[in-house]
């Protein structure tokens, strides 16, 4: 009998306490003789942190059983509590950096936001904003779909007792340090790579466990195939461990100084930069949510994926040529010309793995493209699908030299990476969380299909005021700075442009403001499902199998 | 046998090997991903060419290195590009394209992405310190239209410049070439740069040739973080003498 065994403490358990009271030990050296106050307070984040995880550890020891059992009754026993967390913070975070967003869209339309305060200018709240939708919304989803769709098609429970959580509690703790780091002035400014040594040295401790639980799992698979989402969820793994040392190589200051400097410098930095920053387009926002669309959108139809073969082509394609594609962020720069038309030539190729991933994924539909009339939840997935198509004709587009020097340095870019963000990534994370959240809570559907449905259209009304008024904001823009009066000289003052921009940034602000009162609705949707009582209905559904 | 030679198995089949063994395919994904990185990232570091030959660039001083630490603290880059592309309108508009060597001791390099305000790779120079501090405090005090948030708090704060040495001592390691001498005189540098004549001005231009030494205005003996981030502002794009630059010679 299991259940009678004696309950002993793990070497998990005590290593890990150990290890976390070290942590705050170390921490609280680390505050006391902290160069700047604002270093001080991370220490001690970080020292609460420690206390809590071994208490977190001691609490859990008395409250669980001797053993936990990798299956009941000849099924699996599904690890779904660090799913379950990841997929409610993930909202959380997204509404935070939607409103961080929609903060910062005001600020450029009316200045005086800025309230001539520190924390809370443009220039620091910008990086608020892109980290909390790209690593806390985005990163949260896609711990909770990749280790949820890693145990479902492995038919295994998630390796490890308390790594899963330690994945998940860490990664959100490093959260919680970025976003605070950038509001006090921390920063190594390195766009997307903003967060300064400690917490990159913490991120790695915890991308690695997560890598380690990921594979372990695949290790445990009863399928002798692992299933092609699994594929994508590695390639973001692995990649991301690559590019995050190689664009965080730094030399800190002093232990007790949260300044670190950059390694490389000037032109090699420039180069390092957008090799990861435009992988992390590829391999976080991309790859990751690839794997998301090669799960949930079968599911949700309840069709095959369209191609096994076309998701091999897709995938090996896509990740090889993505990695070339990151000097086109540096086109008529000081980087050389040679590696300016190497990326150029290969982001012009990326539009085809990309639109092989898009047909796959629409594809899978054939059949059942009825459902686009009845099921919202699908609809949302299928326009991000959609959504993704055109980004990745705009991003090939964008990078041909001749249109980029134009583009470049304008709103554009910013157009582009949204349509990219809202319409692709939320969208389908938007999916995947109105899928999981009636899977994990035992609901038989979410509370309400008609605000799914409003969700859908408020927020889809949002993206295109949002797109349309920064490419008009970006083309106008780029053309007033290159206009010329008839006797050669230059027709605009830089200044001139910027007060042309003002009714753009209130269209975008008024699109952005429609996304999130969408994800508002969504949030409130989401409560509902799992507060509204009803028998367990989901546990019969039967487990995808490999295509094919 | 499994496959006759006749009929050997189909690249699909080959594929499998990669579904079936989660190593491989992680030495796969590797593989796929290191050839790009490799290629575009290494040449940069030996081939001559990458960085031009130009007479002036030198080190930050350390009242600009605070002052720099500062532009990035408040996340400067977000708005404002250090990078001026060869096209007409823009070398009209900002001066001479800008030249990998004026950013080889930019730890990280600041050519930013996006311009919501103006370029300022050669902003040095072009306007006067009273304006920058003017323009620090209330942009729109001097540009009615400007979207730029006011830093009245910078000209309020004063200069930490305690770890100023640490600071250029790891920038040593990282390739930057700071003398001994640089080092051990990195906090009074700061004050002499700061300072409209000293005893000492003689000594620092010696370690750092044609540094703009003046009265930043700043509080008698007092510096400011303002007064930092105008001296480096100040700097930007002064270093190379365009005037004797020969294009053709770097031609890439």
């Amino acid at each position: 009998m299991q259940g009678m065994a004696q309950k002993k403490l793990t070497f998990g358990e005590i290593g890990l306490a150990a290890a976390m009271a070290a942590l705050a030990l170390g921490a609280i050296v680390v505050a006391a003789k902290a160069y700047t106050p604002e270093y001080a307070f991370h220490a001690y984040v970080f020292a609460a942190s420690g206390v809590a995880a071994v208490f977190a550890i001691g609490n859990r020891y008395f409250n669980r059983d001797a053993v936990t059992p990798q299956e009941i009754d000849g099924k699996p026993n599904y690890n779904m509590g660090p799913v379950k967390f990841a997929t409610l913070i993930s909202l959380f975070w997204g509404i935070a950096g939607m409103l961080a967003g929609l903060y910062i869209a005001l600020e450029l339309a009316w200045p005086l936001l800025n309230l001539d305060l520190p924390w809370i200018a443009f220039g620091r709240l910008r990086p608020l904003h892109t980290s909390a939708v790209i690593f806390a919304f985005g990163g949260n989803v896609l711990l909770a779909t990749s280790f949820y769709v890693v145990q479902r098609t492995c038919q295994a429970r998630l390796a490890g007792d308390l790594a899963p959580w330690f994945v998940v509690l860490g990664y959100n703790l490093f959260i919680v340090i970025a976003g605070t780091g950038y509001l006090l002035g921390i920063t190594q400014g390195k766009e997307y790579a903003e967060p300064e040594w400690y917490a990159d040295l913490w991120l790695t401790i915890v991308w690695v466990t997560y890598l380690l639980v990921f594979l372990a799992t695949l290790w445990k698979r009863k399928e002798p195939h692992i299933y092609v989402a699994n594929w994508f969820y590695l390639a973001f793994i692995v990649t991301i461990a690559v590019l995050h040392l190689g664009n965080n190589s730094a030399i800190p200051v002093s232990i007790f100084s949260s300044k670190s400097y950059i390694v490389w410098s000037g032109v090699q930095d420039a180069m390092i930069q957008w090799w990861y920053g435009h992988n992390a387009v590829g391999f976080f926002l991309t790859a990751g949510f690839l794997a998301i669309m090669y799960y949930f959108i079968p599911k949700r139809a309840n069709r095959p994926v369209y191609s096994y073969r076309l998701s091999i082509i897709h995938f090996w394609a896509l990740i090889f040529m993505y990695i070339w594609a990151g000097p086109h962020h540096l086109h008529y720069t000081a980087l050389p010309d040679w590696a300016q038309t190497l990326g150029m030539t290969f982001s012009i190729m990326l539009w085809m793995p990309s639109w092989g991933g898009m047909i796959n994924g629409l594809m899978t539909l054939s059949g059942a493209w009825d459902k686009l009339r009845t099921d919202p939840v699908l609809r949302i997935m299928v326009v991000s699908v959609a959504f993704y198509g055109m980004s990745t004709f705009e991003g090939p587009m964008m990078s041909i030299k001749s249109v980029n020097s134009l583009s470049h340095y304008t709103d554009w870019t910013i157009g582009h990476v949204h349509s990219g963000a809202l319409g692709w990534v939320a969208y389908v994370s938007f999916g995947a969380i109105y899928c999981l959240v009636p899977w994990l809570w035992n609901k038989r559907e979410v509370y309400s299909l008609k605000l799914v449905n409003w969700h859908f259209w408020v927020s889809t009304i949002g993206i295109v005021f949002y797109i349309t008024s920064m490419w008009v904001a970006g083309i106008m823009q780029g053309l007033m700075w290159r206009a010329y009066t008839a006797l050669g000289f230059l027709e605009y003052s830089f200044v001139e442009t910027t007060e042309a921009m003002h009714p753009m940034y209130v269209i975008r602000a008024l699109g952005g403001g429609m996304f999130l009162i969408g994800t508002l609705i969504m949030a409130y949707n989401i409560y509902m499902t799992i507060r509204t009582p009803e028998a367990a209905a989901h546990s019969a559904r039967p487990a995808l199998a490999p295509a094919e | 046998m499994a496959h006759p030679t006749s009929h050997a198995p189909s690249l699909w089949q080959r594929h499998q090997i990669f579904e079936k063994n989660s190593i491989l395919l992680v030495l796969g994904i590797l593989v796929a991903i290191s050839i790009g990185g490799l290629v575009e990232v290494l040449p940069l570091f030996y081939l001559k060419s990458t960085i031009e030959k130009v007479d002036g660039v030198r080190p930050y001083t350390p009242l600009e290195l605070a002052g720099r630490d500062i532009y990035v603290r408040e996340g400067c880059y977000l708005c404002h590009s250090q990078m001026i592309r060869p096209l007409r309108d823009e070398v009209e508009r900002y001066g001479h394209y800008s030249l990998a060597a004026e950013s080889m001791f930019d730890h990280p390099f600041q050519w930013g992405s996006k311009r919501n305000g103006p370029d300022l790779a050669r902003v040095g120079g072009k306007y006067s310190d009273d304006w920058h501090r003017d323009h620090l405090r209330n942009p729109r005090s001097v540009v009615p239209a400007s979207i730029m948030p006011g830093y009245p708090f910078l000209e309020q704060t004063p200069l930490n410049i305690d770890h100023i040495a640490e600071n250029m001592r790891v920038l040593r390691i990282e390739g930057t070439p700071y003398s001994d001498e640089m080092i051990a005189n990195a906090v009074a540098d700061a004050k002499t740069q700061a300072s409209a004549d000293d005893a000492s001005t003689a000594a620092f231009l010696k370690r750092y040739p044609k540094a703009l030494t003046r009265d930043n205005g700043g509080q008698a003996g007092r510096l400011t973080e303002a007064d930092a981030l105008i001296a480096y502002l100040q700097l930007l794009g002064t270093e190379v003498d365009f005037k004797i630059y020969d294009d053709k010679a770097n031609i890439r």
